[in-house]
C-alpha cells in the first residue's frame, strides 16, 4: 500500500491513523526559523465522523487508506441491510444501519448517491445533496397562505420530518436539502 | 500546480509594486544611517551546521556547491576584516520548507552593528518595521516570562522529563531533547497567545543559543542574548549580540555536527574560513535576519507567501 509524506498531504487525501481510515481536511508546516519542523494536521475519522488534530514530525508517512467514493443507486432495504448497486458493474452492495446513519432519512430508491467504499465495503453513504420527497403526515393546509412565512412539520415517506409553509398539504412533493435538512421548494410534477 | 493558469504570477501587480517600494524603502532606511549595503554569494563549500535548516545542495565544479541559507558567514568575514556597519537584502534558501509562511527560497534582510547589544538594535528593528507597517502596539518580554504565563514551566530550569510530558499533551510527537521541547511549546502555546502587533522576545534558553553570547542574567542563570520579532503572531526576524569568541563557536559546530550526523542528515564541512575570521577579531557586535517576504505578507494583510512572491516554488515546477 503507498505511503504519504506530510510533505504531500493534501485536503482530501485519505490517510491511516491508528487503524481507522481518516480524511486530511487541513495541513499546516510550521516551523520555527531555528527550531524543528512539524505538520500540525486536522483530520475527520471517516468510522466515527469525529475531527482531530494531531501534531506529526515533518517527514513522517502515514499509509494510504483503501477508501473510494463510488456512484451508486440505492435499490431497497430489508428491515436489516440497505441495498446499492454499481450502475456499470450491475454489483451490488449492501449496508448496515451503522453506515446508512442518517443518510436513511433521504435514500428514495432509484436515486443515485455516493457510497464510500472502504476495502470494498461501505462505509458511509452520501446521499444527493437535494431530494424531493412526498409528504405523508402533516397539519392540513391553510389555502392561499403563500405569503405569512409561517411553518409547520411534515413527515416525508421517508420518516423525515421537515419544516413546511402552511400552505402544503398530505400528497405535496417537496424539495429538501440534505445537508441542512431544509425545505427549498415545492416540486412540480 | 496545475492547469492552464499555472503560468501566472502569485502576486497581483499592486502586490508587485508593493514589493518594489518595500525594498526601496529597506534601502532607504540604510542609507540615511550610512550602512553599507553588500552584495554576497549565493552558493559556498560550506554550510552552517543548524541542526534544523536543511542546506539545497548544488554541483559546482563536480564539488557539492550549498546554496546559503543566511549571509550570516559572509556578513560576519566583512565584518571581521573591517567593513564597519553593514547589510545584505537578497535571497536565501532552505530545503523541505513549503507552506502558508514558507518557500524554500525566501528574501531575507541580515544587517550588523558594530559596538550595540540586542537591546539597541531591537529598537532599531522596530523603528525598520514600524516605518512599513505604521504605528502598531510594540511589546517587549522575556522568553521565560512568555513562557512562563503560557506553559506554566519555567523555561531554563524544568527538567527535559517535564518538559516533554508538556509537548507530549499538546500534539503527537516530539523529540525528548529540551530545544525540540521548547519548540513544540512554544509554537502550540506561546505564539497563539502573543498580543496582535509587534512582540520581541529575547533572552533565548542557553540551548537556543546558536550564534548568540550566552552569558548570565541578574539572577545569574545562563541565557542566550538572542532576540525574536513576532508581528501578530508570525515571526518576523531573528537577532543575536555575536558570538566573538573562535573556540567557543568551533565547539557550538562541532556538538551541531554531531546531533547531524546522529540524525543522519547531511553533514556539510565545517566552514574554517568563518572561524578564521573569528580569531582574526570580530568586532563586538549585534545582528539580525529578517524575512521580507513575511513583512510584506504583514503589510499587505495576506495570509499565504505565494500571494506576495511573484513565483513561488509552487509555479516554478
Amino acid at each position: 500500500m503507498a505511503t504519504f509524506s506530510t510533505n504531500d498531504f493534501r485536503s482530501g487525501m485519505k490517510v491511516m491513523l491508528d487503524g481507522d481510515p481518516c480524511n486530511i481536511i487541513d495541513n499546516e508546516f510550521v516551523k520555527p526559523g531555528k527550531g524543528q519542523a512539524f505538520n500540525r494536521v486536522k483530520l475527520r475519522n471517516l468510522k466515527s465522523g469525529r475531527v482531530l488534530e494531531k501534531t506529526f514530525k515533518s517527514g513522517e508517512t502515514l499509509e494510504a487508506a483503501d477508501v473510494m467514493d463510488t456512484d451508486m443507486q440505492y435499490l431497497y432495504e430489508d428491515g436489516e441491510f440497505w441495498y446499492f448497486m454499481e450502475p456499470e458493474s450491475f454489483e451490488q452492495h449492501q449496508a448496515d444501519a451503522t453506515v446508512v446513519a442518517d443518510a436513511k432519512l433521504w435514500l428514495r430508491e432509484q436515486d443515485v448517491c455516493v457510497v464510500t467504499l472502504y476495502n470494498g465495503s461501505p462505509l458511509s453513504v452520501t446521499p444527493p445533496n437535494h431530494v424531493e420527497l412526498e409528504i405523508v403526515e402533516t397539519d392540513p393546509g391553510v389555502r392561499g397562505d403563500t405569503a405569512t412565512g409561517g411553518t409547520k412539520p411534515a413527515k416525508l415517506t421517508t420518516g423525515a420530518v421537515v419544516k413546511v409553509p402552511l400552505f402544503l398539504d398530505r400528497g405535496d412533493v417537496v424539495r429538501v436539502d440534505t445537508r441542512t435538512g431544509e425545505y427549498l421548494s415545492r416540486a412540480r410534477d | 500546480m496545475t492547469g492552464s493558469e499555472s503560468w501566472r504570477p502569485g502576486a497581483n501587480l499592486a502586490v508587485l509594486r508593493a514589493r518594489a517600494q518595500l525594498f526601496a524603502t529597506i534601502r532607504q532606511f540604510f542609507a540615511e544611517r550610512a550602512l553599507l549595503e553588500v552584495d554576497l554569494p549565493l552558493l559556498s563549500g560550506a554550510f552552517g551546521s543548524d541542526l534544523c535548516i536543511e542546506p539545497i545542495v548544488a554541483q559546482v565544479n563536480g564539488a557539492p556547491g550549498y546554496l546559503q541559507s543566511s549571509p550570516e558567514f559572509f556578513l560576519k568575514r566583512l565584518l571581521a576584516a573591517g567593513s564597519g556597519d553593514l547589510f545584505s537584502l537578497g535571497h536565501a534558501f532552505r530545503d523541505n520548507e513549503r507552506g502558508r509562511r514558507h518557500n524554500p527560497e525566501f528574501s531575507l534582510l541580515e544587517w550588523y552593528r558594530c559596538g550595540w547589544d540586542e537591546q539597541q538594535l531591537m529598537a532599531e528593528v522596530e523603528q525598520l518595521v514600524l516605518a512599513v507597517l505604521g504605528d502598531r502596539p510594540v511589546v517587549r518580554e522575556s522568553y521565560a516570562k512568555l513562557f512562563n504565563r503560557a506553559v506554566g514551566l519555567d523555561p531554563h530550569r524544568a527538567s527535559v522529563a517535564d518538559l516533554h510530558r508538556r509537548a507530549v499533551a499538546c500534539g503527537s510527537w516530539v523529540d525528548a531533547t529540551r530545544a525540540a521541547s521548547l519548540d513544540l511549546l512554544f509554537a502550540e502555546l506561546v505564539e497563539p497567545a502573543l498580543p496582535a502587533g509587534l512582540v520581541f522576545v529575547y533572552d533565548f534558553p542557553a540551548c537556543h543559543g546558536a550564534l548568540a553570547v550566552v552569558e548570565d542574567d541578574d539572577n545569574g542563570l545562563p541565557v542566550a542574548r538572542r532576540f525574536e520579532l513576532y508581528c501578530d503572531g508570525m515571526e518576523l526576524a531573528n537577532g543575536y549580540r555575536e558570538l566573538t569568541d573562535a573556540a567557543q563557536q568551533r565547539q557550538r559546530f562541532e556538538v551541531e555536527l554531531a546531533q547531524r550526523q546522529q540524525a543522519a542528515l547531511l553533514a556539510p564541512p565545517i566552514d574554517e574560513n568563518f572561524l578564521q575570521a573569528l580569531q582574526s577579531g570580530l568586532p563586538p557586535s549585534a545582528g539580525v535576519a529578517l524575512g521580507v517576504d513575511r513583512l510584506l505578507m504583514c503589510q499587505l494583510g495576506c495570509n499565504d507567501i505565494d500571494e506576495v512572491l511573484p513565483f513561488s516554488w509552487s509555479r516554478c515546477r
